[in-house]
């Protein structure tokens, strides 16, 4: 037997499982019109492969991933393609993003299904591209794209494989139904999985709140003869978080800013191996998921097989909801999940749970009272931080000490807003924290672009001044060169004989301005004399400089004339 | 459709700041019970008298910060600084000195401070200072409890008899009967005689020990259940307990003649209160596990020091505040070591 | 004498010897500070939008540690005078509104059907963030856009926008969570000093 570790802190809420395992997994209904957001991964959005009116087969690829971590979308149902634009998705904002719609026909025409029976003849690196173009990104929650974590052998040794099978939140049973139901779909995933990454140990973590899934797990796993240890550990919030699931099984920490691959460990969700399973086996990509439906204010409280892109409604329809009873849409467990508003979203591939609460199940929480330091938060924190020394400085707007006191550890997993006695939202206050850090962050690195572009003009304008300065220096140069040759011409044609027409034009030109002059100033004094304004002297002057001027230019020109003539 | 929309978490805890300060005046009871048998009535009187008067300062305080006032009376954190500090005086103190009390407690040492949880002294024990200082005679003048005036709790005041010595003042003839000093105060001024011979000598020793023995156990009981109910941790008394027994076990066997043993040192005065009742208080010490063992390490060898060589026979107050002025520090030198983190972070660190 | 000489001498070998630990310490642990210009242009938002009355960000900077005001600078706002105030030890001062009034973040839209194409934006752009030639239809970088206004008094047929980004999945922030109003009655006052810095 594996020896079992512990991780700090942990919490123990009410389970409220047991409501939701009454019957087997049942198919949802097909919607008219199913919603797939561009987004339902981490990553980048995927880039549409199709166009507002087409046709598109069950199975079908509709969107392909952009760039290395992103994930492709097919349609999960025959049907044409009627609106590419922003729709409502579940997003904690409970903004609109981009989305295909697709109204189904009803025929579910699959397109013809691809698998790789062979897969362990394959080159890994095919398996691997196959797997990505399935769609597949982890189902438990975080949805990072599957195809990633599974090309890690590649520069990093990994020798342990973690299947998580914990699903520590409440209420959420979708993978316990599926381990119940088809542990067989899950351990040929774990050998997919396997047959990549090469791990020499196999631990499935699994919490002993789901005997019965324990049972139909080991009983699979004694058929077939795998080497996989089947690790059973306390019921405790949150041993299904990925690092404490890893602590719990192994004693090992990964270290913080790194990921598990650099200790030698995956995890994946029993639900993702159920996943490359169907890509693989079946050829199926992931068009599907199971989707616990529970909360007092639904008829049926049970595990359904959902198309993804189903809207909630169609869901909550069929689960017989009492709509005057409901008050709280959660979207995944309590102590995580987020909560809607607008029931048209859709399930995406990490809807795990949809929990229909009323109002005595999730009340609204009291007013929050003071801090008072009591530590209990200190004590549930599986990171083990300060909870209440963030709060502090996330509240103070001190975030350069909240990201001292390590706030980009914490899990955002709810431990200590859950015991707090003051009923302080903790986990908002480290959310806002978070997402001012991240702007504060993003803001500096556009001011630096904008800087560095800034001066890249400066620079290329300086340059350009300089290269005009440039030019025209060397244009007044080339003029001065040209005049002054000009002049030196002239000065030889001087020598030789001077031009009388010319001179005595020249002199005319003078004698009228000299006239016109001494008229304008006349003029000026007359008006100045009429009015009685003061300086009429200067002005008198003046008109006496330019009578002798103008009297020097006709001079000039009549002796000029007498010259010629 | 009004559906709500809130962060997670979405469900919490039953857990409210008014249960945990209920179950600490429920772990207040068994000391109350305790000094009413040894020393009669008094203690429930001032403790009524320190409730009401706390709670109207309260009131007001709360008024004049334009406050929701029902919402904050509710929590209870004046009402349990209104009980500490009632237990901890004298029972036959005149009516004015614990109301003075309650008026700094809350009013100065907390409601001035930014209100609950901004306080960075613990309030009662501020209160209790500021009386030791400036009514020492009031505050130092315990009767003596029944063992060593008659044979069981009916040589006691009676309780109007009780009533009439804490409202009409020190000068009545009743009070002369009782007063007398503490264990602690004898074995601090013995005049010359070693502590084998005030042992023998004084009654409120020879005799009289067994009944702050009984108290100090009251206050054990009460602490215990706290921990149990996870109130509070076992970090800070521990600490403080095991340091001053260390403390007074090694200065003991250095000289006994001249020191008193450590049993004195835990069972009689004020500690076993400081230690599970105000050396927890979650507001003003340190908050990492770790910072509480730091800070009941302070507080245990202050109270040995001050009691030892200081001015003053009982400590606890004097050492609290000395240490919850060093709680911030402690806790910027104490952080737990995070998840992923190869050492924690010490310092305060995050600019200036 | 003697104890006069030896006082002397004793004196002066102290002062030798730390003067020797100070020299050495200067030299061992000397700071490689950045020029207070480069911390302060740091600071700044960088929009270059010269209403601060320089010709960009790095010249108000200069400004600044020549001595200038700390609150001429409307795209930083409150949050950038606070943080001015506390790099340079002055005191916190509001915003001069003679230079502007702090508004929410925009970036510029060219109305791109109205476009002449006459390129004025371009050159007035002060981080080469339009594109477009003469006679073609000009369009803004979004993602290098400071939102500096600068592009829309030249354009001759004002058909530049400045509208605020639009808020995605991708660029939302959670808000801070809001107490019960009841209980910051007093507090009202002075929320907008606490809240100064997020926008």
């Amino acid at each position: 037997m594996t020896r079992l570790y512990s991780f700090h802190g942990g919490v123990h809420p009410p389970e409220n499982k047991r409501q939701s395992l009454g019957a087997p997994i049942r198919q949802a209904p097909l919607p008219a019109r199913l919603i797939l957001p561009l987004q339902q991964h981490i990553g980048k959005p995927a880039t549409p492969l199709v166009a507002v009116g087409d046709t598109v087969l069950k199975g079908q690829k509709i969107a392909e991933p952009s760039g290395h971590v992103s994930a492709a979308i097919h349609a999960p149902s025959s049907g044409s393609i009627t609106y590419i634009g922003l729709q409502p998705v579940p997003h904690a904002s409970g903004l609109e993003s981009p989305c295909i719609v697709i109204e189904t026909d009803g025929q579910e025409q699959w397109i013809e299904r691809q698998p790789l029976t062979d897969y362990q003849q394959l080159d890994k690196q095919a398996l691997i591209r196959h797997i990505r173009n399935a769609g597949i990104a982890g189902l438990g929650g975080a949805g990072f794209p599957t195809d990633i974590k599974l090309n890690l052998g590649r520069d990093h040794i990994v020798n342990t494989l973690i299947i998580n099978a914990a699903e520590c939140e409440p209420y959420i049973t979708a993978d316990d139904a599926l381990m119940r139901e088809r542990p067989d779909e899950i351990l040929s995933g774990i050998e997919i999985i396997a047959h990549l990454l090469q791990p020499s140990h196999i631990l499935i973590g699994i919490e002993d709140n789901k005997p019965n899934a324990i049972k139909a797990l080991r009983d699979a796993i004694r058929a077939r003869k795998l080497p996989i240890d089947l690790v059973v550990v306390p019921t405790r919030y949150p041993s299904g978080g990925e690092k404490q699931l890893i602590q719990l099984l192994t004693g090992i920490e990964v270290a913080s800013g790194s990921i598990p691959a650099d200790v030698g460990i995956v995890c994946q969700n029993v639900g993702t191996a159920a996943a490359i399973y169907r890509a693989v086996i079946l050829g199926e990509p992931l068009i599907s998921r199971i989707v616990t439906l529970t909360g007092f204010a639904l008829g049926h409280r049970q595990n359904y097989e959902v198309l993804i892109g189903t809207p909630f409604s169609v869901l909550l329809e069929s689960a017989e909801v009492d709509r005057s009873r409901m008050f709280r849409l959660v979207m995944g467990g309590p102590m995580m999940g987020i909560s809607i508003e607008d029931d048209r979203i859709p399930v995406i591939k990490t809807t795990n749970c949809i929990i229909a609460a009323t109002r005595e199940e999730m009340p609204p929480s009291p007013p929050a009272q003071p801090c008072i330091r009591c530590g209990m938060c200190e004590q549930v924190c599986p990171a083990s931080l300060l909870p209440q020394q963030l709060f502090w400085f996330a509240k103070g707007r001190e975030f350069d000490k909240a990201r001292h006191h390590n706030l980009f550890d914490c899990i955002e997993c709810g431990a200590c807003a859950y015991v707090c006695p003051s009923n302080i939202p903790l986990v908002q206050h480290y959310r806002f924290a978070k997402s001012e850090i991240r702007n504060e962050e993003a803001e500096q690195l556009k001011a630096a672009q904008a800087r560095e572009r800034f001066e890249a003009r400066q620079a290329r304008l300086a340059r350009e001044e300089q290269e005009k300065e440039q030019r025209r220096k060397e244009r007044a140069e080339a003029a001065a060169r040209e005049q002054a040759r000009k002049k030196a011409e002239a000065e030889q044609a001087d020598a030789g004989e001077q031009d009388p027409e010319a001179e005595l034009k020249k002199l005319k030109t003078a004698a009228s301005i000299a006239r016109t002059k001494l008229k304008k100033a006349r003029d000026a004094l007359k008006n100045a004399q009429e009015k009685g304004l003061d300086g009429t002297d200067k002005l008198e002057a003046t008109v006496l400089q330019l009578e002798q001027s103008a009297q020097a230019a006709e001079q000039a020109w009549q002796n000029a004339t007498g010259v010629q003539h | 459709m009004a559906l709500i929309h809130l962060s997670s978490p979405h469900v919490s805890k039953a857990n409210a700041t008014d249960r945990v300060m209920r179950l600490v005046l429920l772990a207040t009871l068994p000391a109350l019970l305790a000094l009413t048998f040894f020393f009669g009535w008094g203690s429930l009187i001032q403790l009524c008298l320190a409730a009401t008067s706390a709670l109207l300062f309260e009131a007001v305080c709360l008024r004049l910060r334009k406050r929701p006032i029902l919402f904050f009376l509710r929590d209870g954190s004046a009402l349990v600084t209104a009980i500490l500090l009632a237990l901890a005086i004298p029972p036959f103190a005149p009516w004015w000195v614990v109301v003075i009390g309650s008026f700094t407690a809350i009013v100065i040492a907390k409601h001035l401070y930014g209100g609950l949880g901004n306080n960075p002294f613990n309030p009662a024990m501020v209160a209790y200072a500021l009386l030791l200082i400036s009514f020492p005679v009031e505050m130092t003048q315990w009767n003596a409890p029944f063992v060593l005036i008659g044979d069981s709790w009916k040589a006691l005041a009676s309780f109007p008899e009780s009533l009439m010595i804490i409202f009409s003042g020190v000068n009545h003839h009743l009070i002369d009967a009782y007063t007398g000093a503490t264990p602690l105060e004898v074995l601090k001024h013995r005049g010359g005689m070693t502590t084998e011979e005030v042992w023998r000598n004084v009654p409120v020793l020879s005799d009289g020990v067994f009944a702050w023995y009984g108290i100090s156990a009251a206050w054990l009981m009460g602490g215990v259940f706290l921990i149990y109910r996870k109130v509070i941790t076992w970090h800070a008394p521990f600490a403080m307990i095991s340091i001053l027994f260390l403390l007074s076990s090694l200065f003991y066997a250095g000289d006994p003649s001249n020191f008193a043993d450590p049993f004195v040192h835990i069972g009689v005065g004020a500690t076993m209160m400081c230690a599970f009742f105000i050396a927890t208080d979650p507001v003003s010490c340190a908050t990492s596990n770790r910072g509480k063992i730091v800070f009941g390490i302070g507080v245990g060898a202050l109270i040995y020091i001050i009691r030892t060589w200081g001015s003053f026979p009982d400590a606890a107050a004097f050492a609290i505040l000395l240490m919850n002025l060093a709680a911030p520090f402690i806790d910027h030198y104490t952080q737990p070591r995070s998840y992923g983190h190869r050492r924690a972070n010490r310092g305060i660190g995050g600019g200036r | 004498m003697t104890t006069i000489v030896t006082a002397v001498l004793i004196l002066l070998l102290l002062a030798l010897v730390f003067g020797l630990i100070l020299g050495f310490a200067a030299v061992r642990f000397r700071v490689e500070g950045d020029p207070i210009v480069e911390q302060i242009d740091a600071l700044l938002p960088q929009t270059q939008c010269g209403q601060c009355g320089y010709p960009g960000c790095r010249p108000y900077a200069e400004a600044i540690s020549n001595g200038d005001a700390i609150n001429k600078c409307p795209p930083g706002g409150q949050s950038t005078i606070e943080a001015l105030a506390d790099l340079l030890d002055r005191e916190v001062v509001p915003l001069d509104s003679e230079h502007g009034e702090e508004q929410p973040k925009t970036v510029a839209y060219i109305r791109e059907d109205e476009c002449i194409g006459c390129t004025k934006c371009i050159q007035a752009c002060p981080v080469d963030a339009i594109l477009g030639a003469a006679k073609q239809m000009h369009t803004v970088i979004v993602s290098e856009c400071t939102g500096c206004d600068l592009c829309v008094e030249p354009c001759p047929v004002d058909c530049i926008d400045m509208l605020p980004l639009p808020v995605t999945p991708t660029n939302w922030k959670w808000p801070a969570p809001v107490s019960d109003p009841n209980l910051i009655l007093t507090d009202r006052g002075r929320g907008h000093l606490l809240q100064g810095g997020s926008q």
